[in-house]
């Protein structure tokens, strides 16, 4: 199944810049269908970054957050070469994870 | 004496000159003057803005909005609608055919030939209307004009043929002409409690806001369809937008793919003939 | 003893006097309705019709069905006049949409 997490991570100096596109519905609970039905909530608790075994962003999600999240920031510490890693827990226990390298 | 008659019939030449000019033609519409008058109007009211650049809509009128565009675009938004779009128009019928199948040049790089007059119908096709026909000559049931697939799938459409010149012809036929002038007719017509006309907002309001949008020049604003809203959360269909954009002025909409929505989508098209496909658009 | 027979002959009366009033309620509203709805129609036909004019619709039946008939022919009366604007609005704009068209 294809990764849920398109990153892009890019070093300039000491300065790594780096966007991450997730597919994730992100429902808060609060909207309804149709029908009138509320659609259960459906979102992304935590969000990690990590870089040789150091965790470079974390990010605590809740409903507030759209659809398909992006994000963008910069960190220090990395060169090109090396390894990103992107994972995300979301309040059903589901999980994805992608590796990056950074250029 | 000879002069003097010369100058008489000079005269006369020239006041039946002035009668023709004053009389006008019957009453056959110019397409393609009537598509230079409207160019001209918005490379008028905005001379900073490049003629290709009008089909970015809010971008080419507002500066601030342009740069968080440009730098979405490194990362866009519509990326996963895209990718499904392709797979979608990948993946064989049932019966082993494809979309290719219905298209020239296999389906990529046409959209901007779309909407045409189909002369043997006597009506307007859209690409949304034609990619259903596809689906239903190939025993598979039509998509929601309003929802994902029909969405994912355009988007995909229109990125084959980003940059290509929307391309749109009137045919020599009555009908054709009677489509085209359904579709001015709908555009500059008011409608719904608000009373709002398209031409309201976008041919006297481009660059203004409303509430919190900045709206686009209806030059070119066919050819960044369909696209993802901030809004929608997802990517929308052409259909969809005309659809929202009739209940906003709280006109009851009509149904997908009616023959005024065909009729000025052609209309809109035909304007912006020359500019590029910008497709799948990002909009707020 | 009188007393007691006069207060209920003054109720039966009352009662008796009230019982029209509501049956004419009932009937006024649809009347009204009809109006409404044919206008309505109307509009449709011209391709025309406003949301508004649909919502007050809805808002007629409901409050009729509560058993509300005034509120249900203040509705119904509303949506008939919404119903009209937009037919005048569909009528003037054959020729006004010319005023707008860039030339």
């Amino acid at each position: 199944m294809p990764s849920t997490i398109r990153v892009r991570a890019i070093s300039s100096g000491d300065l790594t810049e780096v966007q991450a596109l997730i597919q994730h519905p992100m429902d808060s609970g609060f909207m309804t269908d149709a029908q009138g039905a509320t659609i259960p909530a459906h979102f992304i608790q935590e969000l990690t970054f990590e870089c040789k075994d150091k965790k470079v962003f974390v990010a605590d999600w809740g409903p507030a957050v759209s659809k398909d999240p992006y994000v963008k920031f910069s960190f220090k510490g990395a060169a090109k070469g090396d390894d990103l890693k992107i994972s995300w827990v979301d309040n059903k226990g589901a999980t994805d994870t992608i590796t990056a390298k950074i250029q | 004496m000879r002069v003097g008659m010369l100058f008489q019939s000079g005269l006369i030449a020239l006041a039946l000159a002035l009668l023709a000019q004053a009389a006008p033609a019957a009453d056959a519409p110019d397409p393609a003057a009537e598509a230079k008058a409207f160019r001209d109007y918005f490379v008028k009211k905005f001379p900073k803005v490049k003629l290709d650049d009008f089909v970015n809509g809010p971008y080419s009128m507002n500066e601030d909005m342009r740069k968080q565009w440009q730098e979405k675009e490194q990362f866009p938004p519509y990326e996963f609608a895209l990718e499904a779009g392709k797979e979608m128009f990948a993946t064989r019928f049932k019966n082993g055919k494809s979309y290719a199948d219905c298209f020239l040049n296999g389906g990529i790089g046409i959209r901007q030939n779309y909407p045409y007059f189909d002369e043997k119908e006597g009506k307007v096709v859209t690409l949304e209307l034609a990619l259903n026909r596809c689906r239903e000559t190939n025993g598979e049931a039509p998509y929601s004009y309003v929802e994902d697939e029909m969405a994912s799938l355009t988007a995909y459409m229109a990125f084959t043929s980003r940059g290509r010149p929307m391309d749109i012809k009137i045919p020599n036929d009555p009908r054709a002409l009677e489509a085209y002038e359904n579709g001015k007719r709908y555009f500059y017509t008011r409608r719904g409690q608000l009373n709002f006309s398209c031409a309201s907002c976008h041919v006297q309001g481009p660059g203004e806001r409303i509430r919190a949008e900045i709206l686009a020049p209806a030059l070119g604003i066919m050819n960044a369809l369909p696209i993802y809203r901030s809004e929608w959360s997802g990517m929308g269909t052409t259909s969809r937008r005309l659809i929202t954009c009739n209940s906003q002025t709280r006109a009851v909409p009509l149904e997908p793919q009616s023959d005024e929505y065909r009729d000025v989508e052609f209309y809109l098209s035909y304007m912006s003939n020359g500019l590029p496909i910008s497709g799948p658009g990002a909009r707020p | 003893m009188s007393n007691l027979r006069n207060i209920a002959l003054a109720a039966v009366l009352l009662i008796s006097r009230a019982m029209p009033a509501l049956a004419a309620s009932e009937a006024d509203f649809e009347a009204a309705y009809a109006a409404a709805e044919a206008a309505e129609k109307d509009a449709g036909t011209l391709r025309n019709q406003w949301t508004t004019t649909e919502a007050e619709l809805a808002a007629a039946k409901k409050a009729a069905a509560a058993g509300d008939f005034d509120a249900a022919i203040a509705a119904a009366t509303e949506a008939e006049a919404l119903a009209k604007a937009s037919i005048f609005q569909a009528t003037s704009e054959t020729e006004r949409w010319k005023d707008a068209q860039i030339r």
